[in-house]
């Protein structure tokens, strides 16, 4: 497999609207980078960037340490699978998963035998004379996945390859994915919105928004020492709590703001005065929405796993001190 | 309600149909005697024995598929090409060659018979197929890149990205991905066209000069006599005229009806 870089990569489109504003990345041979953010925040546009199928308006792309920013998209020798799958409708599976191969001239046995291994490795061998429309979501989905394996490509790009499948499918193809690149060691580009798939796929994890990148770290420090605000709110679930500083007492900064992660709060005895505002019964632990005894009321959300409080009353709500994160009034992590 | 408004139209609609099939089989003097019904006891194949026997129909038949079939198969593809590259190419000024194609076909056909006259008996071409073939692609090519444009515009994207990346050059993606995902689109067109030619008048009548080129509208228009109008042989003939038209429709229905994209994309 390869390497993968993005250097000082920019994609403005019309009028001042920067879809990608500068980016600096670089893929290690067999990572899996995950690119995540919300919707509009320029990570599909970007992976467009990398397969060719867009050409940035500044910056370079490196796959293997050659610049390849002006090279098509047929000859950067990446695999892609697209959010709609992009099946091709008039052909069979099998056809769908040897058209790349046909294009590139490889032989008849080479390709019988890269399309049974494909197959095989992912469960398509009796679906080999369907067409799609004779498939279910799930099944389209491995057909899109096999098509970018038979190629052996330099690298995987995946653009929001599972958000198109029920929730209980997804996880079993999230586990699929993960098994398949970490047996192949194949360099991976995975773009979704989905934070938790951030954190359970990748190596590392890019958060992007506005076109920026956030935070490029592993899933472990995006999620204990998130850079910014931003990242400290996308990543967990539920999302971090942001008070001021000031509200709370803390010794810090005039207008820095302290956050702190739902399950790392408990209620008990000290601690902040809150009246519980509504809670949301999950199973495994109960999501409780606090409004907090202070300037503005600030809302609060913790996670308990018994004995939920009931809406109304008025309880305390308390943290340990080491488990505060810091952010300055620009929303930068101090400390 | 909408089952009486249903049958209306449909009465409007094959009612014409209907009256050309039964006149053509009615004895020229039963024809407008008000009574049809009792005039189809006395129904016959005459007028059209007489339509090919007499009147060589044949001729007028042959010459019109070769004009509207090869007019057909030379502007489809450039005309394919051209909305392709107009709905998927980065290209500066798309929207104005766009409205100036359409200028094109707005042009009132009288307004060009006599320059094109000129032109084609200058380059020899008058009372020959390519004389006709090549006014028709002209004034057909317009609105057939403009329905193919549209067409086009609505595929899915990802497919060609898709074909891209598998390493397929821009034709080969049109080639393999694009002409048969589009089939439905294209089939439409092509049936647009050709019905187009087939039924042009203006353009057959002054650029023939007799039977040998002559297509079917013209040879119908000249079944007029001096003191009286053929009606039934008028009628076998357009009842004849129609005919392949009916037969081409339904050989494409299939593949227009069929949505050939489904299962493409998640949905």
């Amino acid at each position: 497999m390869s390497t993968v870089a993005v250097e000082h990569v920019e994609r403005i489109y019309s009028r001042r609207h920067a879809a990608v504003a500068g980016i600096d990345l670089a893929v290690a041979d067999g990572e899996l980078l995950v690119l995540v953010g919300p919707s509009g925040c320029g990570k599909s546009t970007l992976l467009r960037l990398i397969a060719g199928l867009d050409a940035p308006t500044a910056g370079r792309i490196l796959i293997d340490d050659v610049d390849v920013t002006n090279v098509p998209p047929q000859q950067r020798d990446l695999a892609m699978v697209f959010q709609t799958y992009a099946l091709y409708p008039h052909m069979t599976v099998r056809e769908n998963l040897a058209y790349s191969l046909r294009v590139r001239r490889f032989d008849r046995t080479t390709i019988d035998a890269r399309v049974g291994t494909a197959a095989d490795a992912l469960d398509l061998t009796m679906l080999l004379d369907r067409r799609p429309s004779q498939l279910s979501g799930g099944q389209r989905q491995r057909v899109a996945l096999g098509r970018a394996l038979v190629r052996e490509p330099k690298a995987f790009l995946l653009d929001e390859p599972l958000s198109n499948l029920d929730p209980s499918l997804r996880t079993q193809a999230r586990a699929e994915i993960l098994r398949l690149q970490r047996r192949l060691e194949a360099t991976t580009i995975y773009v979704t919105h989905d934070q938790e798939e951030a954190l359970t796929l990748g190596h590392r994890v890019a958060v992007m928004r506005e076109g920026r990148l956030e935070q490029l770290a592993t899933p472990m420090e995006l999620y204990q020492r998130p850079a910014n605000t931003f990242v400290a709110r996308f990543i967990g679930s539920p999302a971090m709590n942001l008070v001021p500083a000031a509200a709370l007492g803390v010794s810090a900064a005039p207008d820095a703001v302290v956050g702190i992660r739902p399950h790392e709060a408990v209620i008990g005895e000290g601690g902040v005065r809150a009246t519980v505002d509504v809670i949301e019964p999950r199973g495994h632990d109960t999501v409780v929405h606090l409004r907090l005894d202070c300037a503005g009321s600030p809302e609060f959300v913790i996670t308990v796993t018994e004995h939920a409080p009931a809406p109304g009353s008025a309880v305390r709500v308390s943290w340990k001190p080491e488990k505060v994160h810091l952010f300055d009034s620009a929303g930068k992590r101090a400390g | 309600m909408s089952r009486a408004l249903a049958a209306i139209l449909i009465a409007m609609l094959l009612g014409p149909i209907a009256w050309m099939l039964a006149a053509s089989v009615l004895p020229e003097n039963q024809i407008f005697s008000g009574a049809p019904i009792q005039g189809l006891l006395h129904a016959s194949f005459d007028h059209y024995r007489a339509l090919f026997d007499e009147r060589g129909f044949l001729l007028p038949i042959r010459n019109s598929l070769i004009v509207a079939g090869l007019t057909t198969i030379i502007a489809l593809p450039c005309a394919t090409l051209c909305a392709y590259a107009l709905a998927r190419l980065p290209m500066r000024g798309k929207g104005l060659f766009l409205a100036l194609l359409l200028a094109v076909s707005m042009f009132p056909q009288i307004s060009v018979v006599a320059p094109l006259f000129l032109v084609l008996r200058a380059t020899g071409l008058i009372d020959t197929y390519p004389g006709l073939v090549l006014p028709y692609v002209t004034f057909t090519m317009p609105l057939a890149v403009w329905l193919l444009t549209g067409f086009f515009r609505q595929l899915p994207r990802d497919l060609e990205d898709a074909a891209l990346i598998d390493g397929a050059s821009r034709l080969r993606v049109i080639r393999d991905v694009v002409l048969p995902v589009a089939a439905p689109g294209l089939a439409s067109t092509a049936i647009l066209m050709f019905l187009y030619c087939w039924n042009e008048f203006l353009f057959a009548l002054s650029f023939t000069f007799g039977p040998e080129h002559q297509t079917v509208p013209v040879a119908i228009a000249l079944f007029r006599g001096r003191y009286q109008i053929a009606w039934g042989e008028v009628l076998a003939g357009a009842a004849v005229a129609t005919l392949p038209v009916v037969i081409v429709v339904l050989a494409f229905q299939r593949r227009i009806v069929a949505g050939l994209t489904s299962g493409a994309m998640k949905g």
